[in-house]
């Protein structure tokens, strides 16, 4: 499979302090592959890295060390840059311009003109909804109609690869969810996005692939079935008709034991105790099954324990890393 | 491919600045100017012409140097504080097209500023030598509508040229537009008085080492005096010499051009956090 981004062993050292300039790490040998195809998130709480590794990727930052590439090209590479389209954290434009003005100026910078630059404006500004507002001066814009202009200036070359640096970021749950959309169509038209996020469930929602980032190194990646595989928290099993002694029995051995309502209990289980086995010794008890729900690894379980990893070896570093 | 995308971010640059409400106070305040200038001259017969050129070609010189160090310092460091350029260089835009873009935006604000403020300076001018009594512009020594004041705006021109582009050099690689202002407005003022820093041993009695070292950053910073000598050649009506237009004219091309190569090459190693 083809890769759309590139980052082996990445280190990018800042020089922070006026007088006494000191390096700090903000990415510690970040090492990442992005398959062409599918919506890949990449994840991590605030300052681990995740727009550094962007900037990086795309030219605006040099690493200290480690390799990248994007398309196949190195960053900064003009011709792969004709195939991608960048929507930085929280975007600001020129207030005097209208979205159609800006618009048509960047799609002036990938060749285009004439007819063939104003169908590709009008599709941008259609695609994120707003035709409506398309002649009206910038300046006039809500926060979220600013960050639509972004999203349409990232597509108005139809890229193959969208990189969008925290897409949701300051919107409301509506503009999310248009948000949420757009990248769904992407997906859908086999374009390749990656989007950085700390929000856990926007990418359970969107991602195909992802890589949870934090000290400036990837700590986990894979695909979200990968992820959250092998790390299974057990099943609820709900019964009725069982005997409170039975109950107590089963207390030692499970998680946890509830009764809902007189002889109607939840039943917890570890993940060493296999539902199959568990539901058969309840039947031999005389309880009837009402429900079996496994327990599923969230992402927002896997991020947790692996930040909370590597913040225990780690945690000096991160105070000092800008964010 | 190259010139026209240079060609259009030249072209935004001029759309932004044009609707810039700095060029509208600029604006206004180079009328309110050329309008003091005529008050001036009326109450002060037989020199009003020359009064009125003065201050009209200063007032245009003024207005064109706020221009290009309060447009010029925002063209690259306002991009940068506001962030628009992260998003402009994901575009297949090369650095270095973006930085001769900008500065050739500019320079094409200003030149369509100063030809509006010409034309306007002469309308005034024309109104001028219609209105005023016979006895009154007999007794001007030069026409009021005079074309050696196109060869003043042209160095105009070319000086505020050479100012945009060391505006434009200080906002590559600070990081606020406020101190581009100041760095610009240091080498502007410095500028200004090149040629007397150049013979500073001959005017003050100081340590040769001093006079060196002054009459070095004389030589080193921008001659910005240039057009200074041939504005009282226009405002008396003496002939203007035309090897030091043209010498002045290649030295601010030649340095104008180093300082935008400059600009590329700190722009160029640029990082953005």
């Amino acid at each position: 499979m083809a890769t759309a981004l590139l980052a082996d062993g990445l280190i990018k050292e800042f020089q922070i302090g006026f007088w006494r300039r000191r390096p700090t790490r903000a990415l510690d040998g970040l090492t990442l592959e992005v398959p062409m195809g599918g919506v890949f998130g990449l994840l991590g709480p605030n300052g681990a890295g995740k727009s550094t590794t962007l900037k990086i990727l795309l030219h605006l930052l040099r690493p200290t060390a480690g390799r990248a590439e994007v398309l196949g090209r190195p960053p900064g590479d003009v011709g792969a840059r004709r195939r991608l389209g960048f929507l930085p954290e929280h975007p600001t434009f020129y207030d005097h311009l209208t979205a159609v003005e800006l618009l048509t100026y960047f799609a002036g910078l990938f060749g285009y003109a004439g007819a063939e630059r104003a169908r590709r404006v009008q599709e941008a500004l259609d695609r994120v909804g707003l035709a409506e507002a398309r002649s009206r001066a910038m300046r006039g814009y809500s926060k979220g109609m600013v960050q639509r202009v972004g999203l349409a200036q990232a597509l108005i070359n139809d890229p193959e690869l969208v990189i969008l640096d925290e897409p949701m970021s300051g919107l409301d749950p509506l503009g999310r969810r248009e948000v949420r959309e757009i990248i769904l169509g992407l997906r859908e038209a086999g374009r390749t996005v990656v989007f950085s996020s700390h929000v856990l469930s926007d990418a359970e929602m969107l991602c195909s692939r992802a890589a949870i980032v934090s000290h400036g190194r990837v700590v986990a990646s894979g695909t979200l079935t990968d992820l959250t595989r092998g790390e299974g928290r057990g099943a609820e099993v709900v019964v009725t008709g069982l005997d409170r002694a039975a109950a107590d029995r089963l207390a030692v051995r499970m998680t946890r034991v509830t009764e809902i309502a007189p002889g109607r209990f939840s039943i917890t289980a570890p993940a060493s105790v296999a539902p199959e086995t568990l539901v058969a010794e309840l039947v031999a008890a005389g309880a009837s099954l009402v429900s079996v729900t496994p327990l599923r690894v969230t992402l927002e379980d896997v991020f947790v324990a692996r930040v909370a990893g590597a913040a225990e070896g780690g945690g000096q570093a991160a105070e000092e890393r800008p964010s | 491919m190259t010139s026209r995308r240079i060609g259009l971010v030249a072209w935004h640059v001029f759309k932004e600045s044009v609707r810039d409400r700095v060029l509208y106070g600029i604006g206004a305040f180079a009328v309110l100017l050329v309008a003091a200038s005529i008050l001036i001259g009326q109450i002060t017969a037989g020199q009003d012409i020359k009064i009125i050129k003065d201050l009209g070609l200063a007032t245009i010189e003024l207005a064109g140097v706020l221009m290009s160090v309060f447009i010029g310092v925002g063209l690259v460091a306002r991009e940068i504080e506001r962030k628009s350029v992260f998003a402009l260089l994901a575009k297949p835009l090369p650095r270095w097209e973006f930085i001769a873009g900008k500065y050739l935006g500019l320079v094409l604000t200003i030149v369509v500023n100063i030809a509006a403020m010409t034309a306007a300076f002469y309308l005034v001018l024309a109104w001028m030598a219609w209105t005023s009594p016979e006895n009154i512009r007999l007794s001007w020594t030069v026409p009021a509508v005079d074309p050696r004041i196109l060869v003043m705006m042209l160095l105009i021109m070319v000086e505020l040229a050479l100012l945009t582009a060391v505006a434009l050099f200080f906002s590559t690689f600070s990081s606020s537009a406020l101190w581009s202002v100041v760095f610009t407005v240091g080498v502007f003022v410095v500028g200004l008085a090149s040629a007397d820093l150049r013979n500073f041993g001959a005017i003050v009695d100081v340590d040769p080492l001093v006079a060196s070292l002054v009459a070095a950053i004389g030589w080193v910073v921008p001659d910005f005096s240039a057009t200074s000598a041939v504005k009282t050649d226009v405002v008396h009506g003496l002939p203007i010499a035309t090897g030091y237009v043209t010498a002045t004219l290649a030295y601010a091309a030649l340095y104008a051009g180093t300082l935008v190569a400059a600009a590329v090459a700190v722009f160029a190693r640029r990082e953005f956090k």
